[in-house]
């Protein structure tokens, strides 16, 4: 290439990591567009994505205030499924009497599906916000279970002898060895687990609720409204997006020693 | 070890190490003693016997080198010997008192450095303070003059990663050094390292030995390496481990490399070798 005196500056930014995703989603909506026009494809099975942007401008107020619902009962339900998730990990790992009556019985439950026994939820709890924290919390509760295992299983035996021998006690050896070298997994779970709480919380509005971007969802099916439906699509991917975006700073602040980290590659989305 | 050889050793850079023997005559109630021991592992049909039960002695003091096939037990031994593991039969005391569980005053260097990824140099080396709960600024210049005594100055702020094999296994030494063992227990320290260093290190935990008076208790499976530091080499079988012969090395304690020319050093090098070649199972 012999593009030596071209713009610093420009070619810079189209080589910034963290512009390519985007450049990628206008590709994306550049087709999308296209493929409307040439196909002819009616308003109907597919908005235009300029329609989906107005909507975005002209009910932004009220989008956004449907969003904190759901952003609320994804966080607590986030939450909860590593405040329960990480400790549950700890046992199954740390003991094979745990392991053999937990973990069958936690796969097992995983193969319920939640939209199915959602209503239930509603049943128990109301239309309040618990059932869209309970379904947030089945979805997100398993990945981390199942990253923290793994993470708290790989520590090499050799390491905690070498521990042992120095005669630390059982807490002091889980939190200087065990504990720091399953961080890399646990947060790996907590990365797909956030976004599926995101899938969870919205799974809970739409059996059973009146406010949220699910309920959004499920109002503009009724309608046919299908620029409000894309638009609260668009505004739950951005929600999976930052949410994980904020997992991953926390992960490299948590963890600056892990191989992940040392480059400084861009993760964020 | 002699008077003139103590005030000499006050001027190395081990020399706020503890000199632990004065002399070494054996007597039951110091060193390391073996009676009987023995090691299955599992229960049932699955048992596999990995020691035959062992009878030894080790003084305070003394440089002890085990060599043995591979998978004959010598690691399980070590791990007997400091707690880690019960053995099935028979009882281990150090310095009169039975080993139940980890007893604490040992230093424990493995095959692979095993330093904590997240922990830099000068962290991992006071890991066994933490792990005992010890006033860390007690330690923090030991374990720096340790580190000097390796050659890592310079390195304490450094994460493991940043450092090569051989100097991590160093760092590793001074961790198992820091809180001052009476035992060094060592399994395989520096088979992972490449021939040249590995050499500069047998002269250097030569030298450590040599000035501190610590108990070494070394596995190796090279047999030149196992002449060249050992008071004492301990031969193994195939497993079932036993014991098939404990040498003497009469090499004095002074040794460099020019030990490695002395006919004596040849000499035992091939009987020891002896013992594997019968059965050609040299590993």
């Amino acid at each position: 290439m012999s593009e030596k005196k071209a713009p610093g500056s420009v070619s810079k930014l189209l080589n910034a990591s963290w512009l390519r995703p985007f450049l990628l989603l206008v590709m994306i909506v550049v087709g999308w567009d296209l493929a409307i026009r040439i196909f002819n494809i009616p308003a109907y099975q597919i908005p235009a994505p300029g329609d989906v942007v107005k909507v975005l401008y002209t009910d932004w107020p009220e989008l956004l205030s449907q969003s904190w619902p759901t952003t609320y009962a994804t966080l607590l339900g986030f939450l909860a499924s590593a405040v329960f998730g990480i400790p549950i990990a700890m046992l199954i790992a740390g003991s094979r009497t745990v392991e053999s009556y937990v973990y069958p019985l936690l796969v097992f439950s995983q193969s319920i599906p939640k939209v199915a026994i959602a209503p239930l939820f509603v049943v128990w709890f109301g239309f309040g916000i618990v059932p869209k924290i309970i379904a947030a919390f089945l979805l997100g509760f398993f990945p981390v279970v199942v990253s923290a295992v793994q993470g708290f299983k790989s520590v090499d035996p050799d390491m905690v002898d070498l521990a042992r021998a120095m005669k630390g006690s059982r807490l002091r050896v889980f939190c200087a060895v065990n504990l720091p070298h399953a961080l890399p997994a646990i947060f790996s779970g907590l990365k797909v687990s956030v976004t599926l709480a995101v899938v969870g919380a919205v799974v809970g509005e739409f059996v059973g609720s009146n406010s949220g971007i699910g309920y959004v969802l499920q109002r503009s099916i009724g309608t046919f409204d299908l620029p409000t439906m894309f638009a609260a699509l668009v505004i739950l991917a951005l929600l999976g997006v930052i949410l994980f975006w904020l997992v991953d700073r926390i992960e490299r602040f948590a963890i600056p020693w892990h191989v992940s980290q040392r480059a400084d590659v861009f993760i964020g989305s | 070890m002699t008077a003139a050889m103590r005030t000499m050793s006050v001027d190395q850079p081990s020399a706020h190490l503890r000199v632990v023997s004065e002399q070494s005559t054996p007597s039951k109630a110091s060193g390391i003693n073996l009676s009987g021991v023995s090691k299955t592992y599992g229960t049932g049909d699955g048992q596999v016997q990995s020691l035959r039960p062992l009878d030894f002695h080790i003084n305070d003091g003394e440089f002890f080198v085990v060599v043995g096939p591979s998978g004959c037990g010598k690691s399980t031994l070590l791990k007997l010997i400091s707690g880690l593991l019960a053995p099935t039969s028979g009882e281990i005391h150090v310095d009169g008192n039975k080993v139940t569980e980890p007893h604490g005053d040992v230093g424990i260097v493995f095959q692979n450095a095993l330093l904590l990824p997240w922990r830099n140099i000068i962290n991992n080396v006071l890991m066994p303070i933490d792990m005992k709960n010890l006033p860390r600024a007690q330690y923090m210049d030991r374990a720096k003059q340790l580190l000097k005594m390796v050659g890592l100055e310079g390195f304490e702020k450094k994460l493991p990663w940043q450092l090569s094999g051989g100097m991590q296994q160093r760092a590793s030494i001074c961790r198992a050094l820091v809180h001052d063992p009476k035992i060094m227990m060592m399994d395989e320290p520096f088979g992972a390292l490449d021939a040249m260093t590995r050499e500069k290190m047998n002269v250097e935990l030569s030298r450590i030995q040599r000035t501190t008076g610590k108990t070494i208790l070394l596995i190796t499976h090279s047999i030149p390496e196992a002449v060249f530091l050992a008071d004492k080499v301990l031969v193994m079988t195939e497993r079932p481990g036993g014991i098939a012969a404990i040498y003497d090395v009469p090499l004095g304690r002074e040794r460099t490399l020019d030990a490695m020319s002395n006919p004596i050093f040849t000499d035992l090098v091939a009987r020891i070798r002896k013992h594997f070649m019968t059965n050609s199972t040299l590993d």
